[in-house]
């Protein structure tokens, strides 16, 4: 397919505006999505300063470092920055920048909605991250905020972390309400929904899921602020209500949520692996049923995350058997990637190298999900760091190494320079040992009795505790580099990249120059 | 070189030997001391090793292939892309493989939720940051009444900030574990005060959350005397990692014993409402009480901290002693101060109150009776 001669001598006057009201103005799909991915990333090295400090304080038995309200507060706020702040902000990163260039549309379809909902995050983040000065201390009710911990027993900052919840929410909902717009309006003309790439296929299914269920969470922390202020007892037995509604209004948000963060890298993958494979993807029809199963499933298996609660029995049998079920779709997937790469002509790049420890790794978080799903065995994994280990591993070398792969893959689109292979290579070999060593160790801990969310321990888990703060700080320290790569790459420093600088690429986004124009696309390509 | 292999060494060395001696590397769940433990590590040991073989082939094949398939090797890409048997056939297997998991899973889920017939019952009911345990009487015998005790975390403050050596059960061990007979099926009602807790003994395979409001129940049967340690999973505050549970399984005509011997210890703890007590006493006994049931808020010292109150000069422990009293039994809603009114005897009630007014320089002299406190309770 030929690139159609970019349209620039017609609006070459619309070139960036400059200085900073070009960033806090713009509506370029590229602009916001390069706001969106510099974003996520500095939440990344802010969320992940707060996992030093509880590997830190977990680096040997007794307390040294912190007191335990305070590593209470770290970890609820590890892991909210790094659901909310890192992994799904870098996604829509990248889904603003590629969706665009993927179906040959000029921009996103609501561009100025787009820029609201970026400029929503750093303003919800502001909020949610100044709760740590506050009276009392941030949210030190682990991320999944149950009541009433969370409510009765909640500090002052409560409030503000309901109302940060809620701006970032508007921003998802308004952001997946582009998406969809921009997928099933604005593809070229000849791009059937059975020819669209994977990634826009992962990329319209999970902002499904948004708009399924971040008003679900919005409803869960209404009603915690209700219950806090304004005197409700949706979470207060005493008032007629029960702390078990929440957890399942919570976790109908949370199970689709999980999905939201790993579809998109199953997107990635599935570009990457057959590029460096010079192979098509195996099962291209497959692949794609397979992503709207388990988005269907998704929804029917929330109480898995409540198997201690006292459903009863036949609850606990249902939500157990569907959950094995999701193993089927995700297991097809698996096996087609393998396929893909299967009697190809593979070269290792960085990209290839995340996207096959994606495969990996992320079977291997796979596989604990799987155990976990086992309701008595789970009685004796849950709220153990068994789960930590298992969503660790399906978000680190799954969520996380895809979003790696994915810049290393489009970096030279956007930056028009090749970043450094042999850093690059680095940074992969350390952040795979150091994530291995950090998080492997931690099924041993919980199958040995280790229960999560605890400062302090006893002696028998201090040998395995030492060497996952070792991975931890190993992992984390690499993450620098990973910094250096992109700034060194995006300054031009590095080889001039290509148009198309991977062989086996496919896709709309390689028949535009490198670095991509400011605007793209202003006529349609044909697709055949 | 030679001077980076010493260093490593040294650092090695210094790791491993500076790990306290008793930590060790046990990577797998133990089977535990129950019929229904044995079937979950079962069960568990199932999936795992289903999960291993497939791990083996399908890394297997992808190892192979990134060896065998690479380019620098010359190897040409093949064309194939899709293959419909060999998509069902991956399809068909993994869900038969599932079906074939999901029956004893299923027989272990219903056996674990028959909690009829049980020989002993326990209430159980977690606080911040403690469990109390009370004994209901036994089904089928008649007017034994029941007795409870607190079963608080007994490793010193010194051990946790590093100023005493760790004990073997460090973390792991209580003032007043739970006894229960072997042999017999045990039958737990849980409850909460507060937050949500969890009540979890490793070796039973037993897991619950107790939550405030509403009652739980799970049983279990130990097979094999012995003390067996497990501690709170549910995120619950602070002191969270602080609330272990320890049970100890004795033969039966020790467990009878104990009871008993508790049973009449409650009694007479009633009767001590009666008695007359002198300030030292009060103020001996309450500094037990406070150090078990306050220090963990208001400080050992009495200087509370964050939002916990002084308790030293402050007007509650120095002016009205009937609002003093009312805070202590009634607690202050809507704050983490709980209503110990319903936890503690009236004479330790008392105690704690008076040795409140006194210690730490307080010095008013005064004291609350036994009596006084229960007259209060019941006015």
């Amino acid at each position: 397919m030929s690139a159609v001669a970019d349209t620039h001598a017609q609006d070459h006057h619309h070139g960036p505006a400059k200085g900073i009201t070009r960033w806090l103005l713009t509506t370029n799909h590229k602009d916001i999505g390069s706001m969106y991915l510099i974003f996520s990333f500095a939440m990344f090295l802010l969320g992940g300063s707060m996992a030093m400090v509880i590997r830190a304080e977990l680096f040997q038995p007794g307390l040294q470092i912190v007191e335990p309200e305070f590593f209470n507060q770290m970890t609820t706020m590890h892991g909210l920055t790094m659901v909310f702040g890192a992994v799904m902000p870098a996604f829509v990163g990248l889904a603003n920048w590629m969706l665009p260039l993927m179906v040959g549309a000029p921009d996103m379809a609501l561009p100025r909605m787009n820029n609201w909902s970026f400029w929503l995050l750093p303003a919800a983040f502001l909020m949610l991250v100044s709760t740590l000065f506050m009276q009392g201390g941030a949210p030190n009710f682990g991320w999944t905020f149950y009541a009433p911990l969370s409510t009765t027993y909640g500090p002052p900052s409560t409030t503000f972390f309901i109302f940060a919840i809620h701006i970032m929410g508007v921003s998802s909902i308004m952001g997946a309400i582009n998406v969809i717009a921009t997928i099933l309006n604005m593809r070229a003309p000849g791009m059937t929904l059975m020819k669209m790439p994977l990634f826009v296929w992962t990329w319209l299914i999970t902002a499904f899921l948004l708009i399924a269920v971040m008003p679900v969470l919005a409803g869960v922390v209404t009603m915690m602020l209700m219950d806090i202020n304004f005197g409700t007892s949706f979470f207060d037995a005493a008032g007629g209500g029960d702390p078990v509604l929440f957890q399942h209004v919570f976790w109908f948000f949370g199970h689709p949520e999980v999905y939201i963060m790993i579809l998109p890298a199953f997107g990635v993958v599935s570009h990457i692996i057959p590029a460096f494979a010079r192979k098509k993807l195996f099962g291209y029809a497959s692949m794609v049923y397979a992503v709207g199963a388990i988005a269907l499933l998704s929804f029917l298996v929330w109480a898995h995350h409540m198997f201690t609660v006292g459903i009863p029995i036949f609850g606990q049998l249902f939500f157990m058997y569907a959950t094995m079920l999701i193993a089927v779709p995700t297991g097809v997937k698996v096996f087609n990637w393998v396929a893909t790469m299967f009697r190809g002509s593979m070269t290792f790049e960085a990209p290839m190298l995340f996207s096959v420890a994606f495969v990996i790794l992320f079977t291997i978080g796979g596989f604990s999900g799987l155990m976990l799903a086992i309701a008595p065995a789970d009685f004796q994994y849950h709220d153990t760091y068994f789960v930590v280990a298992h969503f660790h591993y399906v978000l680190v070398p799954g969520a996380i190494f895809g979003i790696f792969a994915a810049a290393y893959y489009w970096l030279p689109k956007w930056t028009g320079t090749m970043y450094d292979e042999t850093l690059a290579k680095t940074h992969f070999w350390l952040s795979f040992i150091g994530m291995n060593l950090a998080f492997f160790p931690m099924h041993f801990l919980g199958l040995a009795g280790m229960p999560r969310r605890i400062p302090d321990y006893a002696l028998q888990f201090a040998d395995f505790n030492m060497i996952s703060s070792i991975g931890a700080f190993m992992f984390g320290v690499t993450q620098l580099l990973f910094l250096f790569i992109v700034v060194k790459c995006a300054r031009g420093h590095g080889e001039k990249a290509a148009a198309k600088p991977w062989e086996g690429a496919e896709g709309l986004e390689w028949t535009v120059p490198s670095p991509a124009p400011y605007h793209t696309f202003a006529t349609p390509p044909e697709v055949k | 070189m030679h001077v980076h292999v010493k260093r490593a060494g040294a650092l090695i060395a210094g790791t491993l030997l500076s790990a306290p001696a008793l930590a060790d590397w046990t990577m797998n769940m133990s089977p535990g001391v129950t019929e229904t433990s044995n079937q979950v590590f079962d069960l568990h040991m199932t999936i795992l090793w289903i999960c291993v073989v497939i791990g083996v082939v399908v890394f297997g094949v992808m190892f192979w292939s990134i060896f065998a398939h690479r380019k620098s090797k010359g190897h040409q890409p093949a064309h194939f892309h899709e293959n419909t048997v060999v998509e069902i056939l991956w399809t068909i297997i993994p869900f038969a493989i599932l079906v074939i998991m999901a029956i004893p899973a299923t027989a272990t889920l219903v056996d674990m939720y028959d909690t009829t017939e049980a020989e002993v019952d326990i209430k159980v009911t977690g606080y911040q940051w403690r469990w109390r345990y009370e004994y209901l009487e036994n089904p089928g015998t008649e007017g034994d009444p029941e007795f409870g005790f607190f079963s608080n975390l007994s490793t010193s403050r010194d051990e946790i900030y590093n100023r005493m050596d760790k004990n073997e059960n460090y973390l792991l061990d209580v003032d007043n574990p739970m006894v229960v007979p072997v042999g017999k099926k045990v039958r737990l009602l849980l409850t909460a005060n507060d937050v949500i807790h969890s009540w979890w003994v490793p070796e039973f395979a037993i897991k619950k959350d107790a939550i405030p409001g509403f009652i739980n129940e799970v049983w279990f049967k130990v097979d094999e005397p012995g003390i067996y340690r497990g501690q709170c999973t549910e995120l619950c505050g602070k002191d969270h990692g602080f609330m272990p549970v320890v049970v100890e399984a004795v033969p039966e005509e020790e467990y009878t014993q104990w009871a008993a011997n508790l049973r009449e210890a409650a009694e007479k703890e009633r009767e001590l409402t009666q008695k007359d007590w002198t300030l030292e006493e009060l103020v001996e006994r309450g500094e037990g009480v406070y150090a078990t049931s306050c220090a963990a808020c208001h400080g050992d010292d009495g200087s509370g901290g964050g939002p916990f109150p002084s308790l030293r000069g402050t007007p509650v422990v120095t002016e009205d002693i009937d609002a003093h009293m009312d805070i202590v039994v009634n607690g202050v809603s809507g704050t983490a101060m709980q209503a110990f009114g319903s936890q503690l005897s009236e004479a330790d009630l008392a105690a704690v109150i008076t040795y409140e007014r006194n210690a730490w320089g307080n010095n008013t002299g005064e004291m609350v009776t036994p009596k006084e406190v229960f007259d209060y309770k019941n006015q």
